[in-house]
């Protein structure tokens, strides 16, 4: 079973909820799909058996020596990518979306397209399962497709040590790495907050999500930062069909945990927060 | 001036500063503009009030085939570098895929049989908004299932134009999205948090603004939640600490129903205040006032 955990909004706590599941029973696979900014790593400090290079996408690299400056390559780029200066054609890197069509016109063939080769996909173990983490190279493209190759690694090495569940750790926002990430899943989880933010983003999540599976549960972080905005919360949940997962209370500990290197059901198993993620990942995982 | 308010992490407080920021320069009746490049999550509206101006909807050419003059040749598949023509010759099926389509426009140059045209697709839409004390919000706002992010944030940066001080309140990440609002910006602040998984994120946002030849500012927001970790890096790293925010009920609180701290706290005010001038004096060009 694959189960990922997303939230539209940013910082509402899904890395966190995802270790305390992570660490809460049975061992399995976890899959940190966040590859613009993976941390869950941090905390599990995984032992990696296996390192690769993730070609995200290319970018065009003109040779003016070879360059006859017809300027065929700038009228077709629809990026903006290529402009003249002082005579010569400079086409930028942070604009190129690697699409190759400037390469392929190039009457001189002065156009060459270098692959963007810094990006890594690592899988090894961790102290309740196996991690498999990708990590995108900054400006590097194309971070849906690394989601994909971090899936399809989690649910080899699933099959590989005989692991019934994968956990995946998702990216915030709703744009092709969210979609990445839930598509094809059993269950999403969003994890949001009582914010005006949270709740505007997770409907935004939730439209996404809804598109490939019926199976959506809301957890509310942090719900007594206002608890009438939690309420609106849970009745826009209800009316939508999702499943209200729980309510967590705002607690200090867990950012604390974090600083140790641990989950806080790790650190602090008594804590009601504690108590309550372990009795949601029971219930999640009940059939499984 | 471009002021970017950034972070690598989300949920750091970036809709936070630039919000408050935004209406501390409002308030003493400077030109300013907020742009919200968050096209994603975009959040910026829920702190004021507003009247729309306009909407004007991004969108990018994407081909369609014209099975009827189609030979079935295959150049248009071979020359699309994203997979988003979905070609099998024997069975006779061309289709478009037009999701993840970039709309560079190979597939067009590529047929020999004219069979291909082009229609526009929306990405998403730019909308300006003018506040209750007459300064200009952008919103870029990207369609649910749609993924083309950067377009529509660079048509909202377009539209913001340069005049005063315009604050773009960039997506999380470090990615596209990051870079092209970042690129445009003549400063940029990244706003962090003091724990493991802030400093980690606040690391490679540093590292990808060297890159690109930028030296950031940074705010640590609810300072006192976490370790002095990040503190200690920037001390390191010689980043400049612009502020430090204290964790605060009541913050999270008024950020929560969508009203601005700068209103009510006055101590934020003022810290908001003294930001905003360290700012513009510091690392600003060119004037702000009216």
């Amino acid at each position: 079973m694959e189960l990922a955990v997303v939230s539209g909004k940013g910082g509402t706590g899904k890395s966190s909820v995802t270790a305390a599941f992570a660490t809460a029973g049975e061992r399995l696979v976890v899959a940190d799909c966040d590859v613009e900014a993976a941390n869950l790593f941090l905390l599990f400090n995984p032992e990696h058996d296996t390192e690769q290079v993730y070609i995200g996408g290319y970018s065009a690299v003109v040779d003016n020596a070879l360059c006859t400056v017809c300027g065929m390559c700038e009228s077709y780029c629809r990026f903006d990518a290529i402009t003249r200066v002082d005579g010569k054609i400079i086409i930028s890197e942070r604009s190129c979306e690697g699409c190759f069509f400037c390469s392929r016109i190039c009457p001189v063939d002065a156009i060459t397209m270098v692959p963007g080769d810094r990006s890594r996909m690592y899988s090894g173990s961790f102290r309740n399962g196996r991690m498999v983490y990708g990590r995108l190279a900054p400006g590097e493209e194309n971070s849906g497709k690394l989601v994909n190759m971090v899936r399809n690694k989690a649910k080899r090495v699933a099959k590989d040590h005989g692991m019934n569940i994968i956990l995946l750790d998702g990216p915030p926002g709703i744009g092709c790495p969210v979609i990445s990430t839930v598509t094809g899943v059993d269950k999403v989880i969003i994890v949001t907050e009582p914010t005006m933010s949270g709740l505007g983003d997770m409907k935004r999540v939730h439209e996404v999500a809804r598109k490939f599976t019926g199976d959506i549960g809301v957890i509310i972080n942090k719900y007594d930062l206002n608890e009438a905005m939690t309420d609106s919360i849970e009745g826009w949940c209800i009316a939508q069909g999702n499943a209200l997962l729980g309510r967590l209370p705002y607690d200090r500990r867990v950012t604390e945990a974090m600083i140790s290197g641990k989950s806080v059901i790790e650190m602090f198993p008594g804590a009601e927060i504690s108590i309550i993620l372990k009795r949601i990942w029971n219930k999640l995982t009940a059939n499984v | 001036m471009r002021i970017a308010v950034a972070s690598g992490k989300g949920g750091t407080g970036k809709t936070f500063v630039a919000t408050n920021l935004f209406n501390v320069l409002s308030r003493r009746g400077d030109r300013v503009t907020l742009t919200d490049c968050d096209a994603e999550a975009p959040n910026d509206l829920l702190f004021f009030r507003t009247e729309k101006v306009s909407v004007k909807e991004v969108t990018h050419q994407v081909p369609v085939i014209n099975k009827d003059v189609c030979t079935w040749c295959g150049r248009c598949s071979q020359w699309c570098s994203f997979n988003a023509i979905f070609f099998v010759p024997n069975a006779k099926v061309i289709e478009v895929i037009e999701s993840i389509c970039h709309g560079c426009g190979a597939c067009s140059y590529a047929c020999n049989d004219e069979a291909i045209t082009e229609k526009p697709l929306t990405l998403g839409t730019v909308t300006s908004y003018m506040t209750d004390k007459n300064n200009p919000l952008i919103e870029a706002r990207l369609h649910v299932n749609e993924i083309s992010t950067v377009r529509v944030i660079n048509a909202a940066i377009k539209e913001s134009g340069d005049e005063g001080v315009v604050i773009l309140d960039a997506p999380p990440g470090t990615s596209c999205p990051f870079i092209q609002t970042v690129d445009k910006a003549d400063f940029v602040v990244l706003v962090t948090e003091p724990t493991p998984f802030g400093l980690s994120d606040l690391r490679q946002s540093v590292e990808t603004l060297k890159e690109m030849s930028k030296e950031p500012a940074v705010i640590i927001n609810r300072s006192d939640i976490g370790d002095r970790d990040v503190a200690g890096y920037l001390e390191k790293e010689k980043i400049p600490l612009l502020a430090e925010i204290r964790y605060d009920p009541a913050i999270a609180r008024a950020y929560s129903e969508g009203r601005l701290v700068t209103d009510e706290m006055p101590e934020l005010a003022s810290l908001f205040e003294e930001l905003a001038d360290k700012i513009i004096d510091r690392y600003g060009t060119g004037s702000s006032k009216r």
